[in-house]
């Protein structure tokens, strides 16, 4: 038994402060599921493209953003953020491989197919974008750690 | 997505009172129990065969067992689980905790899956999806609710409850950072509760149409 750490004080460790990268990832999100939403009333219709055109194009700007200002990202415990990152890459591009599969069996073709694949790559990558990051913060401020 | 809504070890460093030399020892965490993968693999299986199959009974199964479950587990964990984990001794949420949250990392995700391909298929199906469709703007409501449930889960609640698993399996977790990222699904609580009793209405309306 060697919990006795959490005894510890509230406030007592100092942590670096990082970029917004979870609360971008958020709104990212966000923009997506908006994207999706739109797309899923007009089935089995084909929708107007413009709006989910629209949402993924700010909903991937960004995602770009997030991964430039996570690059510039000092302190951040990376082997904790590969560790998780690879694998819930792994569970997102199953999941979303498994929203695609249904798509596509349901005939969405064209504009609609590249619109819904763009965002579910978003989607794929950007869930564990967020998860690895929020794990990495929490795991970098402490030299006793691990 | 990831549901869980304990708020054990939840209220600032008193997260570790209690966990001194004198506490049970603390289970070995596994963030993701490998026993349960096969299950999990099998259940997708037949979730995209009764997709793929068009098959009605595995889509009705599918979704009617994943969002009861789905929905049950949600309401019960939140309004009942909690509040009493919250009156537990410290050693005894952190070791219900410890060996809970690895479940609902497995647990929830398989469930939604479930309940929302399959439930898409369905409306599909059964032509909700029409703009002609009595049920269509029910639909178009439940799709929302379903959108904020999943911001939070995918968002919020997830990336706090492996960032916690991480923390716990530490020789020495640090109570501030857990109690940090449990906060997340006390405030979270009362929109996914309010969001699930949505559900039950919108979908019970849409069933009865």
């Amino acid at each position: 038994m060697s919990a006795s750490h959490l005894d510890a004080p509230a406030g007592a460790t100092s942590r670096p402060r990082f970029a917004p990268v979870a609360e971008l990832g958020v709104a990212a999100l966000v923009l997506v599921v908006i994207g999706g939403i739109y797309m899923a009333s007009y089935a089995p219709r084909r929708p107007p493209l413009a709006v989910p055109i629209g949402l993924a194009a700010a909903s991937g700007a960004l995602l770009v953003v997030n991964v430039v200002m996570l690059a510039r990202t000092r302190g951040l415990a990376w082997d904790k953020f590969f560790l998780v990152g690879r694998w819930t890459l792994l569970s997102y591009v199953i999941a979303a491989g498994l929203i695609e599969f249904a798509f596509v069996r349901d005939h969405t073709r064209g504009g609609p197919l590249v619109v819904l694949t763009a965002m579910l790559v978003l989607f794929a990558v950007d869930v564990p974008l967020i998860i690895s990051f929020t794990v990495a913060r929490f795991q970098s401020a402490r030299s006793d750690a691990t | 997505m990831t549901d869980t809504r304990v708020d054990s070890l939840s209220t600032g460093a008193e997260a570790g009172a209690g966990l001194g030399a004198s506490g049970p020892p603390r289970p070995v965490i596994q963030i993701v129990p490998l026993k349960g993968l096969p299950v999990v693999a099998v259940i997708l299986g037949f979730l995209v065969a009764s997709i793929g199959f068009n098959w009605r009974w595995g889509l009705d199964l599918n979704h009617v067992a994943g969002g009861a479950l789905w929905t049950g587990i949600d309401l019960f964990v939140g309004l009942v689980v909690g509040p009493i984990l919250g009156r537990l001794s410290i050693p005894a949420r952190a070791e219900f905790s410890a060996r809970f949250m690895p479940k609902m990392v497995l647990l929830m995700p398989t469930l939604v899956a479930m309940t929302l391909a399959s439930g898409f298929q369905l409306a599909l199906d059964l032509g909700n999806l029409k703009a002609s469709s009595p049920n269509h703007a029910w639909l178009m409501v439940s799709f929302i609710v379903v959108g904020v449930m999943a911001v939070i889960a995918l968002g919020i609640l997830e990336p706090a409850n492996i960032a916690v698993l991480f923390e716990m399996r530490k020789p020495r977790p640090d109570g501030e950072v857990i109690a940090r990222l449990m906060k997340r699904f006390i405030y979270t609580a009362a929109v996914t509760g309010l969001m699930q009793v949505a559900t039950l209405v919108i979908m019970t309306r849409v069933a009865s149409r």
